[in-house]
């Protein structure tokens, strides 16, 4: 196993506008990369340029000492050594549960008591060997993803690629699959690359988070990291609860803003704005704060949203543990802020 | 570094090729003989004659008028069974469906068989029931008429499918908003289904006039007893009196019917442009309109009309097959199992039929599958514009009338092949290679849907499996698309194996088809062995029909040319 570099990658399907343009990234050996991005970014187009499926229009993918492809050429997909969870899980319908997760060591030529064997021991991972001569249609829907990811399992492959896997579920079968993607990491040690546009998914399970919007690569960083500390609007926009405030800030001065600069910037009416992000947590009730109306409070379980609108018509997030009228003017003060 | 060149596909490098050449040779290649054969003859000035002679401009009117009126009557029909099965609460509407489009499948020269023996002073079934007209009077079917009528019977379940895939398709909602709307049944009908079922109409009457200019079973057994020639009887006939012009009379008698068949298709264009209603919202039940009292009149309709369609002329050619001789009436001291035994043990000529037709859509179907998987699973991952002169090109041999197909084979196949100087004309071969030209677009549309639903990502797991082509297509795509394998072998059994037109030109001695046998033995008069033998290809056509119907629940929709 090595590490996996994709290198100035670029996709263009001849339609006007690049699919994916120079995107580079380096995933490190057994790390855990989700992609990151809203439905048409281009996430899904890279991991197909990484399984073989696309080939790219220009720049390359190398693992280790291999160049897998690059715009003179590509190495097939059966000869990549990866495996793939497809968003619809591809489960051969023919076949039974054994069989689907048996036939990439039918394919290399792995038969008899080791095929067994080996196939038992992948169905144990995803708890599923009682299941071995069902047919997928007689699975539900985990079940049938848990297959999936024993398939994977089986041949031990370099690079495990999972294409939105989680889309599909409903949401105490997606807790439980990300637990089961989590052990299966810890335990395969295989490089895994997860395309996904839910930010809790990919915070919650990758080691790191790339983030893309329209083909372009935005930000690479740990999920700590891309939280606290996001490049620009967009990654501003997609990681994390939050909202982009437009204040007038000196040119200088540190990029995490305190509430003495951020009341100060309140009173600034003039000069140019630049966008700082607020996450709700640090918007708190306060008497020393500045005056903010309620626009709306919504009951969410533990706690309740508010949306806050500024005297300058700008909104705010936050929480609260009690209800507010809607409408109300309150103090609120801003912790902290960062500028994107 | 270990790569291979540029294949971001997942086909083969041979792929491309095999396919490009099996189309060019099965499609491309009789198709350009003809074009140019055609064109070859008209600018040299050949059989200049031809048009000079009165009777191609009869059988130019004659075609015409027939195919003209066979339209009208099959709109007619089609159109009523159409709207009523679909829009309205009637009830068995899968019986009425049924049997409403057996005789599409049923062979055209078998339906003209059975309704010359249902009507005219020596029906078996009239004389039986002691209403036969009087003996010397004139068959009624042996007449434009009588073509026309046949044609539009045998076409109207054209119309009845392509209007009923329209109306499927129309939104439920649509019509449900126009009734709160305010506007009752009929005005709904009027305003909403019609306009938006007009194009489906256009369509089906197009393929019904096409169809009715390239027939040549009903014309054959109808027309050519009164001397009434059509275009394909002519061409026929032609062929018969064989002479020095023949092949430049043929093509240019094939020309015509093309051009005709082409004028067709030109007006449906010109009459659908601007209706291309695109449905938008929920289709899928369909409206249902109470019909009330009208229920049960209906429900009387139809049946008094698949009772003259269907069961009489199958009842008549029962009868006819079970009576020693042509004009005796059918008791239980005349009846006999004679004609069965006759063409099932004794006559040489219906078993070499049998053996001939049951080998060549054997292999026909069989043999065309090993193309139509290849073909279909390139055209499925290759789309683009050359996938779609691939489809076309495999298309126009069966839309193209059967008569004309034929002479394009005739005119390649005329002089012995190149390098190894064997002629097969006049063989079974020649036969063979016209079914796979001409069936290979029904062989490939049932492969070619189920290839289309298939989920990619299926073949794209097996490829990070680590298999290779021929590993998949033996693993994975080949079971998956098996029940359109089985019931593309089965349709192109089930025509092949009745098939007359392109039979008709291409046999010789002891190379006769089912098809061919049926019509010479009508010819020769021997009408009680011919019904029989028709009799044994409809229970055929039902039990391979029925055999697909069992089969429907795992095709692809689209794929029974008698469901949608």
């Amino acid at each position: 196993m090595a590490q996996l570099i994709l290198n100035h990658l670029s996709k263009d399907f001849g339609t006007g506008r690049a699919a994916v343009s120079d995107v580079s990234l380096t995933v490190r050996e057994g790390g855990f990369l989700a992609l990151l991005g809203p439905s048409g970014c281009g996430k899904t187009t890279v991991l197909r340029m990484i399984a073989g499926f696309e080939q790219p229009t220009d720049g390359s993918i190398v693992l280790g000492e291999r160049t897998l492809a690059d715009a003179g050429g590509a190495l097939p997909p059966e000869k990549r050594n990866m495996a793939m969870v497809f968003q619809s899980y591809a489960l051969w319908p023919h076949m039974t549960v054994a069989q689907n997760v048996g036939y990439p060591l039918k394919v290399r030529g792995v038969t008899g008591a080791t095929w067994q064997a080996r196939v038992k021991d992948a169905l144990s991972v995803v708890r599923l060997e009682e299941f071995a001569d069902r047919r997928p249609a007689d699975l539900s829907g985990g079940q049938r993803q848990r297959v999936a990811l024993a398939r994977c399992l089986v041949t031990s492959p370099d690079v495990v690629l999972l294409d939105e896997p989680l889309a599909n579920l409903d949401r105490h079968l997606k807790a439980a699959m990300e637990e089961t993607f989590r052990e299966f990491h810890a335990r395969s040690g295989a490089t895994m690359i997860y395309v996904t546009h839910d930010q809790g998914e990919a915070m919650a399970l990758a080691t790191d988070i790339a983030v893309m919007s329209e083909g372009r690569l935005m930000q690479v960083a740990s999920p700590q990291e891309i939280y606290a500390r996001p490049e620009g609007r967009v990654v501003g926009g997609l990681v994390g609860q939050g909202a982009i405030l437009d204040l007038a800030l000196p040119d200088r001065g540190p990029r995490l803003l305190s509430w003495p600069v951020i009341e100060a910037a309140f009173r600034q009416t003039s000069g140019p704005s630049r966008p700082v992000l607020v996450r709700p947590e640090h918007v708190v009730a306060d008497p020393e704060g500045v005056m903010l109306q309620v626009t709306s409070c919504v009951f969410e379980g533990e706690r309740f949203a508010l949306s806050l609108r500024t005297a300058g018509g700008q909104n705010l997030r936050a929480y609260s543990t009690h209800a507010l009228d809607c409408g109300v003017l309150q103090p609120f003060v801003i912790r902290q802020g960062w500028l994107l | 570094m270990p790569r291979s060149s540029a294949n971001r596909s997942s086909q083969p490098v041979w792929l491309l090729p095999f396919v490009i050449i099996a189309v060019c040779l099965l499609s491309g290649l009789p198709l350009a003989r003809l074009l140019y054969a055609g064109l070859r003859f008209s600018i040299e000035g050949k059989a200049t004659g031809l048009f000079s002679e009165p009777s191609t401009w009869f059988a130019i009117r004659n075609t015409l008028v027939t195919a003209t009126g066979g339209m009208l009557i099959a709109v007619l029909l089609g159109a009523t069974f159409a709207f009523v099965v679909t829009l309205t609460d009637i009830r068995a509407k899968g019986f009425f469906s049924f049997a409403f489009v057996l005789p599409m499948m049923i062979p055209p020269q078998v339906t003209a068989l059975a309704w010359v023996q249902m009507s005219g002073p020596a029906s078996p079934l009239l004389k039986t029931l002691g209403i036969a007209p009087p003996l010397g009077s004139p068959q009624p079917l042996y007449s434009l008429g009588g073509i026309a009528l046949l044609l539009g019977v045998q076409h109207a379940p054209l119309v009845f499918l392509a209007l009923k895939a329209g109306l499927a398709a129309l939104p439920r909602d649509g019509v449900e908003a126009a009734r709160l709307a305010g506007a009752s049944p009929m005005r709904v009908f009027r305003d909403i289904i019609f306009p938006l079922a007009v194009p489906g109409l256009i369509a089906g009457a197009a393929i019904a006039f096409v169809s009715g200019v390239g027939n040549f079973g009903i014309p054959a057994i109808l027309g050519i007893p009164a001397s009434i020639f059509v275009l394909p009887t002519l061409i026929y006939s032609r062929l018969s009196s064989f002479g020095a012009g023949t092949f430049a009379e043929m093509s240019q008698l094939s020309m015509v019917i093309a051009v005709i068949a082409g004028l067709g298709l030109v007006v449906q264009q010109r009459a659908l442009r601007g209706r291309d209603y695109r449905i938008i919202g929920l289709s899928g039940q369909n409206a249902a309109f109470s019909l009330g009292l009208w229920r049960g009149v209906a429900e009387t309709g139809f049946s008094v009309i698949l009772f003259f369609v269907l069961v009489a002329p199958v009842a008549a050619l029962v009868a006819s097959s079970l009576v020693p001789a042509y004009g005796v009436p059918l008791n239980f001291q005349t009846m006999s199992l004679h004609a069965y035994s006759e063409i099932l043990f004794r006559q040489s000529v219906t078993l070499t039929a049998f053996a001939n037709s049951l080998f060549l859509s054997g292999t026909t179907a069989c043999g065309l599958l090993l193309f139509t998987v290849f073909t279909a699973y390139l055209l499925t991952r290759r789309p683009g514009k050359l996938a779609d002169i691939i489809t076309g090109l495999i298309e126009i041999p069966y839309a193209l009338p059967g008569i004309v197909l034929a002479v394009a084979f005739i005119l390649l196949f005329a002089a012995p092949l190149p390098l190894v100087n064997v002629s097969i004309y006049g063989t079974i071969w020649i036969i063979l290679i016209a079914y796979f030209s001409s069936f290979f677009a029904v062989s490939l549309k049932p492969v070619a849907s189920a290839f289309l639903q298939l989920d990619p990502s299926l073949e794209e797991a097996a490829r990070l499996s680590g298999a290779g082509f021929f590993c998949r297509m033996r693993d994975i795509l080949v079971p998956l698309i098996a029940p359109a394998a089985g019931a593309s072998v089965i349709l192109v059994f089930l025509i092949a194996c009745s098939e007359l037109t392109v039979s008709a030109l291409l046999w010789s001695a002891g190379t006769q088809t089912l098809g061919v046998a049926i019509f010479n033995l009508d010819d020769s008069g021997s009408s009680d062995l011919a019904s029989a033998l028709s009799v044994l290809v409809v229970v055929m056509v039902v039990i391979l029909m029925l055999l697909l119907e069992l089969l429907a629940k795992h095709l692809p929709k689209g794929v029974l040319p008698w469901r949608n």
